[in-house]
């Protein structure tokens, strides 16, 4: 009840503020870094709990995008119908990729993860309809009232969108799903043994990470106005995704939240004043630090810290 | 789409040189993956790096391939380090170490990515040879020397390592490892000491490879990325550390990304080696000479 609560108040904070009249650079930066927050939730599903590491976040990003693209030239469908649209792609994609090497090692999994973003970009690059390689200019829709720019109203989106991503991993986690997937993680062998269907709940994790990553995915093309191959399954998306749940930590849901809010913002933040590289950069040695010397993330930091908090 | 024997036949040849050369920059990969079970995704990274490394050597005079091989000693120096490192960090923690070592290796592939773009910009590289930019006209085809020259170094490198692997102590040392860890150790060996060892061996030869890599085209940061396709899907096709299928498994690619290059275009090629390592993760999980 209070997780509900504070959902709710969270929720109307960001409706609110959306009609304020805060500058509007803010809601500029604040979607990126909500994207990242659903992107980190969705990965740690897999991630996290299963222990099998994602590396094609643009790829699911992506094929969300390109569907909400391909939706939006055809018939002009509705943004909500794009999401609907992308969230399911997303999940076939995660089902299929699921079935072809969940049984195999995590190390393939992660390798074919890497596989399916060069190929959607392929595909993308030589599909004239979406843009091809030049990429396509799109021309937003008007601005459904009560918002006066149509930023306002994506931001305003993206933060239903990460509550419902939280809420999702919420239950996941404290389910028989997340007990069944945290005993694949801890060791797979015994898990099978003692009865736990661990390919169908591989598969059923990937597939709902899926369907998070196309639905964050989705609305990317309306905030840019533009869509191009080469951006859109970038490897950052991966390396934030990834860092953003490993710098939280990864047992508990609340970690890839905490990662993204920092990551994210520190990465706006940086992009502006430094440069992207050195965002890019930084990144990785903070991924690399955690991962090394503190693996239970920042959440595994406060805990140590504060021996007696739960 | 125009189709002719002419074309299907140049094709080919150029398929079997840059297979070889394919070969020849997974090598490392098959030993640190297939034999060491090192979820080494920085392999790529690295190779970049020895170009890079090359291209300075070079800038001073030497032969680009001579420049590779004197890197070696050092590359050999930073591959020990790396898998210490692992080990220390991950490997002996067991249990999580495997999601945790992959995550590392992908940083460690993105910092060094980023470093080179951070030091060099995003500017192709070349390196200057008297073969490269000449090709050797046989009847009516023409085949450029760098890959000539690139299809020799990767053919000595691969029957190099090949017999080392098989006719050594150290390296039947390296083969048992990967077969059977346990026994080794109760047989009073250090498993971990030939691991580090072949370790070096990997990363050296990973010098040479991107010396060849920087021979064959011009280089930039980001190359290492389409590498990992390339070098997994060797890997992975040959049978996890096979050397001979590691060099029969870098023809078909070679030949297989040369048609669809020819017949379809450059903007297809690219997926070749992602489709042919999904296709064969799918199918045939153990490769082609799998254990």
């Amino acid at each position: 009840m209070k997780f509900w609560i504070s959902m709710a108040v969270l929720g109307a904070a960001a409706f609110g503020l959306a009609l304020s009249p805060v500058n509007e650079y803010f809601f500029y930066a604040a979607y990126v870094v909500l994207t990242y927050v659903v992107l980190a939730t969705a990965w740690n599903i897999l991630g996290g709990y299963a222990g099998y590491v994602n590396f094609g976040t643009p790829a699911f990003f992506g094929i969300g995008a390109y569907t909400a693209v391909l939706l939006f030239r055809w018939m002009q469908a509705p943004l909500a119908l794009q999401i609907a649209a992308a969230a399911l792609m997303g999940a076939l994609l995660g089902f299929g990729v699921g079935m072809l090497t969940l049984r195999l090692r995590g190390i393939f999994f992660a390798i074919a993860t890497v596989a399916v973003i060069f190929i959607m970009e392929t595909l993308m690059i030589n599909w004239r309809y979406v843009g091809g390689a030049q990429g396509l200019q799109l021309l937003r829709p008007d601005v459904t009232a009560p918002f006066a720019t149509y930023t306002r109203m994506l931001f305003v989106l993206m933060v239903a969108m990460a509550i419902a991503g939280i809420a999702i991993a919420r239950y996941i986690q404290d389910s028989w799903i997340g007990r069944g997937l945290r005993a694949v993680r801890d060791s797979e062998e015994a898990a099978e043994a003692s009865g736990v269907p661990t390919l169908r709940l591989k598969l059923l994790a990937c597939t709902v990470m899926g369907a998070l990553m196309g639905a964050a995915g989705a609305p990317m093309p309306m905030y840019l106005s533009f869509i191009e191959p080469a951006s859109t399954f970038n490897l950052s998306y991966t390396i934030g995704a990834l860092g953003s749940a490993i710098i939280g930590g990864m047992s508990h849901w609340l970690g890839p939240i905490v990662g993204a809010l920092l990551l994210g913002s520190l990465q706006q933040i940086i992009t502006v004043t430094i440069s992207g590289e050195v965002n890019v950069l930084i990144v990785g040695v903070l991924l690399v630090l955690f991962v090394v010397l503190a693996p239970q993330g920042l959440l595994g930091l406060v805990k140590r810290w504060l021996p007696f908090s739960r | 789409m125009i189709f002719s024997f002419d074309l299907l036949f140049e094709a080919i040849l150029f398929g079997i040189l840059l297979g070889c050369f394919y070969a020849a920059v997974s090598i490392g990969l098959s030993v640190s993956f297939g034999l060491l079970d090192v979820p080494h995704v920085a392999h790529p990274a690295i190779m970049v790096f020895g170009s890079y490394c090359t291209y300075i050597v070079a800038g001073w005079g030497l032969d680009p391939i001579l420049s590779g091989v004197l890197l070696m000693p050092a590359f050999f120096v930073l591959g020990v380090l790396i898998y210490r490192f692992y080990y220390e960090t991950f490997e002996r923690r067991g249990a999580d170490a495997a999601v945790r070592g992959l995550a590392f290796f992908f940083g460690l592939a993105f910092i060094i990515e980023v470093g080179l773009i951070l030091g060099f910009g995003v500017d192709q590289r070349t390196v200057q040879a008297p073969y490269i930019g000449s090709s050797l006209a046989l009847g009516e085809y023409r085949i450029p020397y760098r890959m000539l020259v690139a299809f020799g170094v990767a053919l000595v490198l691969t029957l190099a390592l090949t017999l080392y692997l098989s006719k050594t102590f150290t390296g039947r040392a390296i083969k048992a490892v990967a077969q059977d860890e346990p026994a080794l150790r109760l047989m009073g060996a250090n498993p971990v000491r030939i691991k580090q060892w072949a370790f070096g061996i990997a990363t050296g030869v990973s010098a040479l490879a991107g010396a060849m890599l920087i021979i064959i085209g011009p280089v930039e940061p980001a190359l290492d990325r389409v590498y990992i396709g390339r070098t997994f899907c060797v890997v992975v096709l040959a049978g996890l550390g096979s050397m001979t299928g590691t060099l029969a498994a870098g023809l078909i690619l070679g030949v297989a990304e040369s048609l669809v290059l020819m017949f379809f275009g450059a903007s297809w090629a690219p997926a070749v080696a992602f489709g042919l390592l999904l296709v064969v993760l799918g199918i045939r999980p153990q490769g082609l000479f799998g254990r």
